[in-house]
């Protein structure tokens, strides 16, 4: 277990990178507690898989360090950082049993065969495998494959810490939840550093006690799944969050005020800068039917069983809004109104308005 | 020109893969099937598109028996989960390849179009690989479209997506695909996608359609705790309960049965619960307080989710906004008795308690 820290971390697969644009990563400045449960987020392409690279080993770094509880570890190679993986696909012997699969790598690391039986043992009552263990790994199921491929990431004690690269991909969704539960429940109990790799803002959310959030190969937020939802420093968090994402309103600011198509839109607090393009952020969460407000006309309803999103629009603007009880008709003229304590102005993408006063 | 199975099986070898099954798919509009992996779906899509012939029964689209018929001459299109283009040809050969093996005039303008429909306007001169994987998929379904063929098959498009990108196309699909005459099938392993994409459904468990109707109409009626648990994510919460005259017993807890369940006869059933129906906070009208262990959070920023135990059953609440709970901390939970559904001892969905929301 360990405390990781990344220090000035740069990452291009150019040879002589000269400008910004030509960086995977850009400068990456990140501590992770020890014991910590954390998620990276973010799309294909934003530098996730690299970063998780670079931790692992498999990748050097062009500039800046690594280190695990103060000590540099940029230039060891995979084997001697001390970690373990769980991939995307399932990586087990198909031809050993469960038991053995779990114990390979004690095995491989000549620890004795009485705590190699009690740690597998532990590690598939945890993971419901227990009446499995002398079944060979070929006759299980996908999602029972990759139990065992996250057993076998969790059964040492010993690590640095746990890295899992998008391990639900493959598994459907009723199975997919248990396996989320089980393993937010198994960090609970054995608190290992664990890092969790997704573009599945659900996963990420529900797993992880801090969430990164990637766009180009950039942090633009590092935060608790509620500060995300509730204040995201930047209009991509706001909209790779949530479902649907945040509204996002062109904007225009005088004398202190933002006004959206000519009518101004209380805001959270005071608007601390309104340089370049300005927006107004709001949650579709936040956004309710009301008397009088912003006219829009309903575009589309959608019943989600638990609530109603209905996607309507202000001129060329799209604001969704979640509603509960009475639901517009398609075609219907509607008013909304928003909840001030959770609209906020954005500059330039970043947020440009000063918090709500509790 | 609906497309229609007529009691159609299919075995391979000793295994039956799909029980006897009859629908009827409309054109407009989207027809789901929603399953598990391995419930069936791919092997309905052969079936409908011609790639496998059924053991029994028949193939109807158009009002014509097209059982046996090869799928080249059926005038269908189908969409896989992996994006399968040419990769030596440019977006706009790929999307014109369907019209040029039909011996299509008219190419370059259906081409234009229907890359227009999918926004692909600009990358007609780029190689598949140089696109990304939402344009890739996009080019697939535009090659989809072009033919104007009489169905659309649809299997997991989405699946290999990111989640944003997912949510995106699963917005305009059904404004792309929905209103152009066409049959459009469309199979999905995600209980909120199918919601998201309306229509119909089809919920399939184990080689067997369990339920078909209009998506939120059997997402709020269930017919049997299979289709239920299908069409349920996070999973429905299933515990015993014993009617006795007027009330519900599980084990300490009991309340007062009402709506279609209060004829049930005295007995054991399953109760069922969405998640969503049990609060952490006391709503407003009718409610029974469940006093529970907290053993797991979860926290999605929009929704907070707590696993609870009570006895021997184990709990999933789930409600809008944040709540902070504390592991292994008592917390009164409340769950909406007029949301219950009671199934009987073969499974069906014997009564309600009241209203669905």
């Amino acid at each position: 277990m360990a405390k990781i820290t990344l220090d000035k971390l740069r990452h291009s697969y150019m040879p002589a990178p000269s400008q910004p644009s030509d960086y995977a990563l850009k400068e990456i400045d990140l501590s992770w507690r020890d014991g910590g449960a954390y998620a990276l987020l973010g799309p294909s392409g934003c530098g996730k898989s690299t970063l998780l690279n670079i931790i692992s080993g498999l990748l050097t770094p062009s500039d800046g360090r690594v280190l695990f509880d103060g000590e540099d570890v940029t230039n060891l190679p995979p084997d001697q950082r001390n970690i373990a993986q769980v991939f995307q696909f399932p990586v087990i012997y198909d031809t050993m049993s469960v038991y053995n699969n779990l114990a390979f790598p004690l095995r491989n690391r000549c620890v004795d065969e009485a705590r190699v039986d009690a740690r597998v043992r532990e590690i598939a009552t945890m993971l419901e495998l227990e009446d499995r263990l002398e079944t060979r790994a070929s006759h299980l199921t996908p999602d029972n494959k990759q139990k065992i491929s996250m057993g076998r990431g969790l059964v040492r004690d010993d690590v640095n810490v746990i890295m899992f690269d998008e391990p639900l991909t493959v598994i459907d969704p009723e199975l997919k939840w248990k396996l989320r539960s089980k393993l937010k429940e198994l960090h609970q109990k054995i608190a290992v550093t664990m890092i969790y790799v997704t573009h599945d803002q659900t996963e990420a959310l529900t797993f992880a006690d801090k969430v990164v959030v990637m766009q180009d190969g950039e942090i633009v937020q590092i935060g608790t799944p509620v500060e995300l939802f509730e204040r995201p420093r930047h209009t991509f968090v706001g909209h790779f969050i949530g479902s649907p994402g945040m509204n996002v309103l062109p904007c225009d600011v005088s004398g202190g005020l933002a006004s959206f198509q000519g009518q101004a839109l209380e805001l959270e607090g005071a608007i601390s800068r309104s340089d370049g393009r300005t927006e107004i952020g709001v949650r579709p969460e936040y956004v309710h039917l009301a008397d009088d407000g912003i006219s829009a006309t309903v575009r589309k309803v959608a019943d989600l069983g638990r609530h109603v999103v209905v996607e309507a629009m202000a001129g060329d603007t799209v604001i969704n809004a979640i509603v509960d009880g009475a639901v517009p008709e398609r075609g219907a003229e509607v008013k909304l109104q928003m909840d001030p304590r959770q609209t906020r102005l954005y500059a330039d993408g970043w947020i440009a308005s000063e918090e709500a006063q509790p | 020109m609906a497309l229609e199975l007529k009691q159609v099986t299919k075995n391979v070898g000793a295994d039956r893969h799909i029980y006897e099954t009859s629908l009827v798919f409309e054109p407009g509009g989207f027809n789901i099937l929603l399953g598990a992996t391995n419930a069936g779906k791919s092997t309905l899509i052969k079936l409908m598109a011609g790639l496998e012939r059924p053991t029994s029964g028949e193939i109807w689209v158009d009002g014509q028996n097209v059982t046996g018929v090869n799928p080249q001459k059926r005038n269908i299109a189908l969409v896989h989960q992996f994006f399968i283009n040419y990769p030596h040809m440019t977006v706009y050969e790929n999307i014109a390849s369907p019209l040029r093996v039909a011996k299509v005039s008219d190419i370059d303008r259906r081409v234009r179009e229907a890359a227009d429909v999918l926004q692909l306007g600009p990358m007609l001169d780029r190689k598949p690989q140089e696109l990304s994987g939402g344009q890739q998929q996009r080019c697939a379904l535009a090659r989809a479209i072009v033919k104007e063929s009489k169905a659309i098959f649809l299997d997991e498009p989405l699946a290999n997506l990111d989640y944003k990108l997912r949510e995106e196309l699963r917005d305009q699909l059904p404004e792309i695909l929905g209103e152009r005459g066409t049959v459009v099938v469309y199979a999905t392993s995600e209980p909120t996608e199918a919601l998201m994409l309306g229509g119909h459904t089809a919920l399939l468990h184990a080689g067997r359609v369990t339920q078909f109707g209009p998506t939120p109409e059997i997402y709020r009626a269930p017919s049997d705790l299979t289709s239920a648990r299908v069409f349920s994510d996070p999973p429905m919460n299933l515990a015993p309960v014993e009617k006795r005259g007027s009330e519900m017993h599980l084990a300490a807890l009991s309340w007062p049965v009402e709506g279609s369940a209060a004829q049930l006869a005295d007995g054991q059933y399953t109760v069922g619960i969405r998640p969503h129906h049990i609060l952490p906070t006391k709503p407003d009208g009718a409610s029974i307080q469940i006093d529970g262990t907290v053993e797991i959070t979860e926290l999605s920023g929009s929704e907070s989710v707590a696993h609870f135990e009570l006895g021997a059953q184990s709990w999933v609440s789930l409600s809008p906004g944040t709540h902070p709970y504390r592991i292994g901390e008592s917390h009164d939970f409340h769950m909406i008795p007029s949301a219950c559904y009671y199934f009987d001892g073969s499974g069906n969905l014997a009564g309600t308690g009241g209203a669905h929301g």
